[in-house]
């Protein structure tokens, strides 16, 4: 990096922190709709839950018990904040179009890396935030034993996760692009078939051919059998690592793969006209 | 390429393929049609100065603006802004321009200072000064002074738009791109609007291209006036060489003269 490049570096970190900053200030105050949402979450892990406690009476041994409910809170734990992230990103592109501010954004003088990475940021840290909200309810009301779990392996598994779940988020956020009036609900069913895919509620092998093929290539996969591994099975940091370089090596194709995408649709929407409030 | 070359276009043409499907046709018999927005354009407009571009609705006015914006790619020819060119160095040009369209693009539900802040962010201008300066500018514009604590869906329109003038001044920008500026602005408000262009060009080396449907607004600000229609330039001139070469009283006469129908009719049509 020379001297030349730092300020522009310097412009671009401001950048950054101006989109996840903008983010931060519109949950704020959209903070009804935020309530909302927070106890639509809560409401469907706890659904899980309680699924599970069914179960329990259909004759299940108590440690069988306890590790279903685990299995199944896991997944929808982790499914509800992969899907926060998924959605806060996809939806960005609509947000600007509903808001009018598309044009303007578009016409900023910053990198599209720098644009979308700053909205990555935000629905991260949210979503973190939102999932650790929706945890501290659940342990006390199922009572759930995590003595046996390694919590910074699992910390260090849904960390890598980011990685390409952020390159998964700007692949999806080219279809509102692309699509000013079905791109959400492209992106809602990309959204579905992520979640029919990826293990969230039962493992790949109950699933047919085809979408065991389609799971093995969703990180959300790895995500969710790497977090149960150290919450339900003890497996430590070390045991970790291939996950972590998977999850890592999924990102380093997705997020490059996915700006390249992204660019490409950006220069579409240039050709069509798309980059305005009504597409 | 001259220095002095604000925008540079060269053949620059624009048109829009929608797909249209017959009276009584079945969904999948759709035939594409293509609306031209922009014929082949020429056009140099050297830096400095306010150039109008005049025209109705669907004249091509916007097309151009948004070519230069870098948000629209020209089907063919080519177009530059300060000798760089929009599609290939789109970055680059986007340091130098600024645009405030018909509609405030602000996120409505952030405060007016939330708003500028993300502006300055983005144009590298969010510095320990910039809260002061754009109070400064607030006043300039005769906005009170809570404005800038206060949501954008508060604001009037007229409010909403001398806020989006000062944002685009915040980021000192050396071509500044006028869509629309007070259209459905009430008649003070766009005096206010106005008399700012004003003052801030005399202060300012700046270059203003401002599309607008006002023929006397482009006359009192603009030192160039280009109007077009249906994507095709009628004239090109100042204000009083247009008048003059056409022997009409005024821009309305000159446009009625070239075009065969009132700009003033068009507009209400299109209301």
């Amino acid at each position: 990096m020379t001297r030349l490049e730092l300020p522009a570096l310097r412009h671009e970190a401001d950048a950054l922190w101006g989109f996840a900053e903008r983010q931060f200030n519109l949950v704020k105050r959209y903070w009804a709709w935020e309530v909302l949402w927070l106890f639509y979450s809560l409401v469907s892990v706890l659904s899980i839950g309680y699924l599970a406690s069914g179960l329990g009476l259909a004759g299940f041994s108590a440690r069988d018990f306890h590790r279903t409910q685990l299995y199944l809170l896991v997944g929808s734990l982790l499914w509800s904040y992969l899907s926060s992230v998924f959605t806060d990103v996809s939806f960005a592109i609509s947000w600007e179009r509903w808001e009018g501010t598309i044009e303007y954004t578009f016409m900023a003088p910053v990198r599209r890396l720098t644009h979308l990475l700053g909205i990555c940021l935000f629905a991260i840290v949210y979503g973190l935030l939102r999932s650790a909200i929706v945890l501290a309810i659940a342990i006390p009301l199922f009572k759930l034993d995590l003595s046996r779990s390694d919590l910074l392996a699992a910390s260090a598994v849904l960390a890598a996760a980011t990685v390409p779940l952020v390159g998964i988020g700007i692949l999806a956020a080219v279809l509102p692009l692309l699509s000013p009036e079905k791109g959400d609900q492209m992106a809602m069913a990309v959204q579905g078939f992520l979640l029919l895919v990826s293990g969230v509620y039962y493992p790949l092998s109950v699933l047919p051919g085809p979408f065991q093929v389609a799971g093995r290539l969703s990180p959300l996969t790895y995500t969710l059998s790497g977090i149960r591994d150290c919450l339900l099975n003890g497996h430590h940091l070390g045991d970790m690592l291939p996950t972590l370089g998977l999850l890592l090596a999924m990102g380093a194709v997705l997020i490059p793969g996915g700006l390249v995408v992204f660019g490409w649709a950006e220069g579409r929407a240039k050709q069509l006209g798309l980059l305005k409030r009504s597409g | 390429m001259n220095e002095k070359t604000a925008v540079s276009l060269s053949g620059v043409a624009k048109g829009f393929r929608t797909w249209k499907r017959g009276p009584n046709g079945a969904w999948w018999r759709r035939r594409r049609d293509l609306k031209v927005a922009l014929e082949p354009l020429d056009l140099n407009v050297p830096a400095g100065g306010v150039t109008g571009i005049i025209g109705p609705n669907g004249s091509g006015k916007s097309t151009l603006i948004r070519i230069l914006g870098t948000l629209l790619t020209p089907d063919s020819g080519s177009a530059s802004v300060f000798g760089l060119d929009v599609v290939a160095q789109a970055p680059s040009v986007r340091r130098h321009i600024n645009r405030v369209s018909v509609e405030a693009s602000f996120f409505k539900e952030l405060s007016c200072w939330e708003n500028m802040l993300y502006a300055a962010r983005l144009y590298g201008s969010a510095d320990s000064g910039a809260r002061r300066r754009v109070e400064q500018l607030m006043e300039r514009l005769g906005l009170p002074g809570d404005t800038l604590d206060r949501p954008m869906k508060q604001l009037s329109r007229g409010q909403q738009q001398k806020v989006a003038i000062a944002r685009s001044f915040m980021t000192t920008p050396s071509l500044l791109l006028l869509d629309e500026p007070t259209t459905g602005l009430d008649p003070r408000s766009k005096r206010e609007v106005q008399e700012l262009l004003r003052s801030l060009r005399r202060e300012r080396e700046v270059t203003v291209l401002l599309c607008t449907h006002d023929l006397d607004e482009a006359a009192a600000l603009s030192d160039r006036v280009i109007m077009l229609d249906y994507g095709k330039v009628l004239a090109d001139g100042t204000p009083a060489e247009l008048c003059e070469r056409f022997g009409q009283p005024d821009l309305e006469e000159v446009f009625m003269q070239l075009s065969g129908r009132s700009l003033a009719e068009d507009e209400e049509e299109s209301e």
